[in-house]
């Protein structure tokens, strides 16, 4: 390959070469090669799109190495320099590939086939026969055997006569669907990232929530999506329901089965209508899907303040770390009198004392369960003005009840309620469900399927499609005609001589003779 | 039958195919062994000699075709016991036998068993027959050691896209499966043809068909199994994780490996289009993806928690 040799620096030269480079098939696979690398550290290292937690967790763990990971793009690999510059970079050389191949085969498409060369034995598979039937009947049997192959026919000296065919041109075609197809699916997925958004948001047994950005646990959205396109539907969650393969069997605690029923308004003003939501079987709203992606328990607490007022009375969303739901949670009592209450800690649907007297929840579903949380009092720190989040208690202006050397404890079952240090009370009234919900619009979703899915089709036809060659000489020679064939691939493969013979066979057939054997 | 019964009979099965695979493994190496003095056109030299005292290395050569049948008929005989074993599987727990570790390790042994037979039947392929036995009585042993009984399904995978998603990604497995052994048989061929002199080309190696031919069939199957593999993982799954997750692809560690896997073997026929690349170097490719596709039902099951529930 002449595109191999160093180039002389003129910049022009420089720059064709480099783009021929680019676009070479040694370039495309070294760059596909290179994405699957790149594509690696994304899977061993958890990753802030998909879940924020570990990283932080990450963080924590590997103290020492977590930060230069960090800077090296480790934790968003997909959208990190080095993995962007790999994908940019293939995208060009597919399309500085398709497009230039693209006018070869338009080129191609209305070209005629190929001249016979001059010496058949020459190619890959070639055979010879007499028959008695003239130079035209021939000409006529050979064109009916090639069947829809392109044939083009020259008539040479009298008695003489040439057929050229070509097939398996939607080859190439396919070929081209495919990788333009790459290109369209990469498209369609950044329009989709681009004006899309995906947010998920925590809602309790008998509470409703509102598509509003204020109402989101987290929210991400792309560059050219804005807050005011959220689309302004409403729901209430009835019902929670969570089925667990019972205790005592085999795979107890494995879940069955989740669900959420309740109401929705599609827009204010418009009527209201039931849901029924499980894994799987999300519910559309005007081009807003709202999935089920997560449950867990919501303790009722009630809070009584020093004073006797009740300050806080409403479910708390505690969120599950295992599978067995042991869950964690904060209570921020921001009204309490005379200083502010805030509570962490812990809820067990099942307790049951581990091995070194902590209690674990051994069951998914709620058995037993036990609510123990820790105490503090002081400011909150909710009037600074920076958002913080309900998961989160800030204990930097607070002070924790102590009972010894240990954190001051409560601990409660359901109906049961406990004396906190400063005169107030907590009650724990009743347990509820919480769904968590992803709300998400990718705009043009069905452009990489579709985009996909042409691209198989293309691929499928550009796989078992044989370009093919073939070649018939006819001579008259006395009372006899001398008929030469060959054949050739463009894609060379083993089984072009048991073609041959087989083209042969139909062949003879058509010229109306089957006895006679090549020569 | 109670489901209870069907557990057993299946669990049986399952047991009784790992060993009957692994005994097919046992006679597929005799089949090598025996053939290690033969020179390749044996049969032509004695034709004619009709009548003459058998030599050893005729007896060596009917030996070997002996334990080359048993190898064959014990690896049909071990997936009509692994067939009857995934189906009672299936009519134990009521649903596809193909919702966890321990089934998916069963069914996808049973794909790769059908792929082969099919395919000695067509290509006469037995050739391979040592590597997937040998691979398939592993992934039996090692489905062992993370059988869990039969139940119903975790709430993420009760879709009808379980039965698409899947079964793709066992059919283009089985089919990379057979490729792979195709490729090593390839390079070691190769490579035996380039450095072996003519005279010493005696055993198993000059039996088998000649590398040009085993590298048209590694590159038929992978041809067969990229366009299935690019539906079950790039079409099927991500429509499936829209469903379940709310988002068709989030870069989650299987769905990271899957498109590996695609990226490899996409450069796999490349490769195969590329001078200087063509022949070893696509066959290391091929290899490469389908560690890929391994680690990424073993690795990334066993050791990286996502969002796919089918690992636990
Ligand atoms: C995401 C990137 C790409 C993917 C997934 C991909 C995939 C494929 C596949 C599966 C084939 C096999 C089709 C066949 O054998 O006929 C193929 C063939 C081909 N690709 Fe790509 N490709 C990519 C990028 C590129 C690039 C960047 C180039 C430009 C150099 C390129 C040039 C070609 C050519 C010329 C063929 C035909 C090979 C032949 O003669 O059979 N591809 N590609």
């Amino acid at each position: 390959m002449s595109s191999n040799a160093v180039p002389s620096l003129g910049r022009r030269e420089f720059t064709r070469w480099f783009w021929r480079q680019l676009t070479s098939m040694r370039t495309a696979l070294f760059l596909l090669l290179l994405l699957a690398i790149a594509a690696v550290p994304g899977s061993l290292v958890p990753q802030r799109g998909v879940d924020a937690r570990a990283v932080e967790a990450y963080f924590l763990d590997h103290p020492k190495s977590a930060p230069t990971l960090d800077k090296l793009g480790f934790f968003s690999v997909y959208t990190s320099p080095w993995f962007s510059a790999v994908y940019l970079l293939l995208m060009i050389s597919l399309i500085g590939c398709i497009v230039p191949r693209s006018f070869v085969y338009l080129r191609a498409l209305r070209a005629r086939p190929p001249k016979a060369p001059r010496n058949f034995s020459r190619l890959p598979a070639s055979a010879s026969f007499e028959t008695s039937a003239s130079v035209d009947e021939v000409v006529a049997a050979g064109r009916r055997t090639l069947g829809r192959a392109r044939v083009d026919v020259v008539e040479g000296e009298p008695g003489t006569a040439e057929v050229s065919a070509e097939r398996g041109f939607l080859r190439e075609a396919g070929n081209l669907v495919f990788h333009i197809s790459v290109v369209v699916v990469l498209v369609g997925v950044a329009v989709g990232t681009l004006f899309g958004y995906r947010g998920s948001a925590i809602v309790t047994e008998g509470q409703g929530f509102s598509n509003s950005l204020t109402q989101y646990d987290e929210f991400g959205s792309g560059s050219l999506f804005k807050a005011d396109q959220l689309p302004p539907f409403s729901l209430k969650l009835d019902t929670f329901t969570a089925k667990f393969q019972p205790l005592g069997s085999q795979q107890a605690g494995a879940p069955r089965l989740f669900r959420a029923q309740g109401t929705y308004t599609a827009k204010p003003g418009a009527g209201e209508r039931t849901f029924d939501i499980t894994v799987n079987h999300p519910l559309e709203i005007n081009g807003t899907s709202v999935f089920l992606v997560g449950q867990g328990y919501a303790p009722v607490l009630k809070v009584t303040d020093a004073n006797g007022e009740v300050v806080f009375n409403e479910p708390v969303p505690f969120l599950p770390n295992d599978p067995s739901y042991t869950s964690t949670g904060v209570v921020k009592v921001p009204d309490a009198e005379p200083e502010q209450l805030g509570f962490q800690g812990f809820f067990l649907p099942t307790a049951a004392s581990g091995a070194n007297g902590a209690s674990i929840s051994v069951y998914p579903a709620a058995a037993n369960p036990l609510l123990g949380l820790f105490v503090w009092h002081g400011d909150l720190g909710l009037d600074g003005g920076t958002p913080q989040s309900v998961y989160i208690l800030d204990k930097s202006k607070m002070k924790q009840y102590m009972n010894g050397d240990k954190g001051y404890r409560v601990s409660l079952q359901p109906g049961q309620s406990q004396k906190l240090p400063n005169g107030g009370t907590i009650e724990f009234t009743g347990l509820k469900q919480f769904a968590r919900f992803q709300i998400s619009s990718s705009p043009g979703v069905q452009v990489p399927l579709i985009g996909i899915i042409a691209g198989l089709l293309g691929l499928v036809t550009s796989l078992t499609i044989k370009p093919r060659r073939t070649w018939i000489r006819a001579r008259r020679d006395g009372s006899r005609t001398v008929v030469d064939v060959a054949v050739l691939d463009r894609v060379p493969r083993d089984d072009l001589p048991a073609d041959l013979d087989d083209f042969l066979e139909r062949f003879r057939e058509a010229l109306g003779e089957t006895e006679e054997k090549a020569r | 039958m109670t489901a209870a019964q069907y557990e057993q009979f299946s669990n049986y099965a399952v047991a009784s195919a790992t060993g009957i695979l692994a005994l097919a493994f046992v006679a597929y190496v005799a089949q090598w062994g025996f053939a290690r003095k033969i020179a390749p056109d044996r049969e032509l030299v004695t034709a004619g000699g009709a009548g003459e005292a058998p030599t050893a290395e005729d007896t060596a050569s009917e030996r070997s075709d002996v334990a080359g049948g048993i190898g064959f008929s014990l690896t049909g005989l071990a997936w009509l016991v692994l067939l009857a074993g995934v189906i009672a599987r299936g009519l134990s727990a009521e649903r596809v036998p193909w919702g966890n570790m321990y089934e998916f390790g069963c069914a996808a042994t049973l794909m790769a068993l059908t792929a082969y037979i099919v395919l000695v039947r067509m290509w006469a392929i037995d050739w391979v027959g040592p590597i997937i036995t040998g691979f398939g009585t592993v992934v039996l042993g090692l489905s062992a050691l993370v059988f869990v009984p039969p139940g119903p399904l975790v709430p993420a995978l009760h879709s009808y896209w379980l039965v698409i998603h899947v079964l793709g990604a066992m059919i283009s497995g089985s089919a990379f499966l057979v490729g792979a052994a195709a490729s090593v048989l390839y390079l070691v061929k190769a490579r035996a043809e380039r450095t072996t002199p003519e005279e010493d080309r005696v055993g198993f190696l000059w039996r088998i068909p000649p590398s040009a031919k085993i590298d048209q069939v590694a590159y038929r199957v992978h041809a067969f199994a990229f366009p299935i593999w690019t539906f079950a993982a790039l079409i099927a799954g991500p429509i499936w994780a829209q469903y379940a997750w709310g988002r068709y692809w989030g870069w989650d560690p299987k769905e990271v490996w899957a498109f590996i896997t695609w990226v490899v073997y996409a450069g796999y026929l490349h490769a195969r289009a590329t001078a200087g690349w063509k022949g070893k170097a696509a066959a290391i490719i091929a290899l490469i993806g389908f560690a890929t596709f391994v680690f990424n039902f073993v690795g990334i099951n066993l050791f990286v928690s996502g969002m796919h529930s089918y690992a636990k």
